[in-house]
């Protein structure tokens, strides 16, 4: 479980002249397992706010605090730390590493957390199994689709049991069957595990499984609706 | 948090071999430079032994006495004695493998055709046999039989000289101590070679008795050569023997009394690691090379590594152990080729085309790589720690990306 909290996060970047509102005043409170969705045009600052709460970038000003803990003033060492035993990412773009196999990839985070081989292959075993990828396991990233990869980088995130995962457009290179089978998979792990969900996204059919549903825009929060699913 | 050895080592052996032609290139300037430390110490460690054991041979010995006075004027009024009876326990005691006393004094031998201007040794032909002269250096004809053999053994290149051949007389001249001249007619009983011509040249024997007969010295002798165990080490049995002779006496080591070959041998030892820290430095420029190329293309995969929580320092270990699998291997390959190029070339380099050259550095025609282990073990240290060195700056490179910017890398 994590509770964060943003208060007046900034941060800008220098484009030529021009300034570039990355996250320009922005606070924000979320409760230990949340679902939320973050959605807004490219370059509203969906993915700067998430590289922010996850320790990824550095602010201009402001304060982070994942269960009370400052994130903006840890050292990378314990950055490092806090990603490997609490935060499970999710990219937009698969980010495996390709000499390592589907499974190899899958126990990465654990193999650095020190997790046993036993535990590292049953755990593994059954996300993979869950993802859908069940005899695929040895294949090399360049061996399987775009979606296959995806699906090993979201086992790969949440087979460590994180408290927060950051997702960062997480089903763009899915189709739809793959994306209801990857947001119920998120969704049966938010409400198991209580594991808080940030997912940013263009997509309404994912917006539709958040409970709290943030719009972005040029850096700022514009709204801030809670979504009930009756 | 890093990785765990096996996974760490996994990761860095398929890392290798992801740009497989980048890395043989690589493994091949390794396993050059290697070999380069490793033979080329070696043969020069051969012609550094080979000058220094040709110069001791020449001596002779590894420890020589003499009167003080010899050294100024080789001549027979500064003779000594073979009499001291605490002299003769060292000489025949543990330390000495072999020792001889030997007349040597200036001489001029004449054919019938011209004369030459030589240095007449009067010796044992057992004590010169025990100090190294090699029988098979006998030509033509035979060594002397004995200190009381009539005949005379001079080299190739006098015999040349001289216009003279085997069985044939030379009449040799020299001073007495009175210096009256004092000559004798010999027969060519052999005729030698040396590594160095001029040796040839220069150098006749005859046998002792019939040269201190011949200049009426009685039994006096120039000087006793004397051959330890190792002639790395003379100091030892040096000092042993000065604590004995007589105040008249001078005791020197084949370092003292040829402070050029002693100083060679010297040299050679941080000649040696010089040689190979700037085979190395010229590697390294590869190494640095190589390394960041693989970090730059791994900057978005090494990002990732660090937004899923790999610390800085886990990154430094992957690609130091990166370095170090490349290294091992170059070492391996290198190591092997070397000493394989060493073992095939054990009969020797014939270096003849520059004999000349080489006999002015008093190394003879034929060179011969003699690998010492210490040598190897140094290479194979110098490549591993400069190496480990090298690496640290890619390395640490990689550590350094900040993962959001590391990410966003294409």
């Amino acid at each position: 479980m994590a509770a964060i909290s943003c208060i007046d996060l900034c941060k800008y970047y220098q484009q030529g002249d021009a300034v570039i509102k990355g996250l320009d005043h922005v606070s924000l409170e979320i409760d230990e397992g949340s679902f939320i969705c973050l959605s807004g045009p490219s370059g509203s600052g969906k993915t700067t706010l998430l590289n922010a709460i996850g320790g990824l970038d550095s602010l201009d000003s402001g304060e982070i605090s994942i269960d009370g803990e400052r994130v903006d003033l840890l050292d990378k060492a314990a950055l490092a730390d806090l990603r490997l035993h609490h935060i499970g990412f999710v990219f937009q773009a698969y980010n495996l590493i390709p000499v390592l196999s589907a499974r190899e990839n899958v126990e990465f985070v654990m193999q650095v957390q020190g997790v046993g081989a036993g535990e590292r292959k049953q755990r593994s075993s059954r996300i993979l199994q869950e993802v859908g990828l069940e005899g695929m396991e040895d294949r090399r990233p360049a061996q399987l689709s775009g979606g296959q990869q995806q699906r090993v980088a979201v086992a790969r995130a949440i087979v460590s049991q994180p408290n927060l995962v950051l997702a960062d457009e997480p089903t763009a290179n899915l189709d739809s069957e793959s994306m209801e089978k990857l947001m119920a998979q998120f969704r049966e792990l938010n409400r198991t595990h209580k594991v808080t969900f940030l997912i940013a996204t263009h997509d309404q059919r994912v917006m539709e499984w958040a409970d709290r549903l943030i719009s972005m825009e040029d850096g700022r929060v514009i709204s801030d609706v809670l979504q009930d699913h009756g | 948090m890093a990785l765990p050895a096996a996974a760490l080592m996994t990761l860095s052996w398929r890392n290798l071999w992801r740009n497989y032609r980048r890395t043989l290139i690589m493994l091949l300037a390794i396993t050059v430079g290697v070999w380069a430390m490793i033979f080329m110490t070696a043969l020069l460690r051969g012609m550094v032994d080979n000058m220094v054991r040709t110069g001791i041979s020449t001596l002779p010995g590894h420890v020589q006495i003499h009167a003080k006075a010899y050294r100024d004027d080789p001549s027979v009024t500064h003779g000594l004695p073979v009499s001291d009876q605490a002299l003769l326990t060292i000489l025949n005691g543990q330390e000495v493998v072999a020792w001889t006393g030997r007349i040597k004094v200036p001489a001029m031998v004449s054919s019938e055709r011209d004369n030459r201007g030589v240095t007449l040794l009067g010796v044992d032909p057992a004590g010169e046999l025990a100090l190294g002269f090699d029988p098979a250096d006998i030509e033509e004809g035979r060594f002397l039989d004995g200190p009381d053999d009539r005949g005379i053994v001079i080299g190739k290149k006098l015999m040349e000289r001289l216009e003279t051949r085997l069985g044939k007389r030379v009449v040799v001249m020299s001073q007495d101590p009175d210096n009256d001249i004092a000559e004798r007619g010999f027969r060519v009983v052999g005729v030698f070679t040396a590594d160095l011509e001029s040796r040839e040249e220069s150098v006749v024997y005859a046998g002792r008795d019939v040269i201190q007969a011949m200049l009426g010295v009685g039994t006096d002798i120039s000087e006793i050569a004397i051959l330890g165990y190792d002639y790395r080490t003379p100091e030892a049995l040096t000092a042993s023997i000065r604590k004995v002779v007589p105040a008249d006496h001078e005791v020197l080591s084949w370092l003292e009394l040829d402070p050029y070959l002693s100083t060679m041998m010297r040299v050679m030892d941080g000649f040696v690691l010089v040689w190979m820290v700037v085979i190395f430095l010229a590697l390294s420029f590869g190494l640095v090379n190589t390394l960041m190329m693989a970090v730059f293309e791994r900057v978005r995969e090494i990002g990732l590594m660090r937004a899923l929580g790999m610390r800085p320092s886990g990154i430094v270990y992957q690609i130091m152990v990166e370095s170090l699998l490349l290294l091992i291997l170059g070492l391996l390959a290198g190591n092997l080729l070397a000493l394989g190029t060493i073992a095939w070339l054990k009969d020797g380099i014939d270096v003849s085309a520059v004999a000349k050259g080489m006999e002015m550095m008093g190394a003879a025609s034929v060179m011969y790589p003699v690998l010492e282990w210490p040598d190897l073990v140094l290479a194979n240290i110098v490549v591993i720690v400069l190496g480990f060195i090298t690496s640290l700056l890619p390395a640490w490179r990689a550590s350094q990306y900040r993962p959001v910017e590391a990410l966003g890398r294409i």
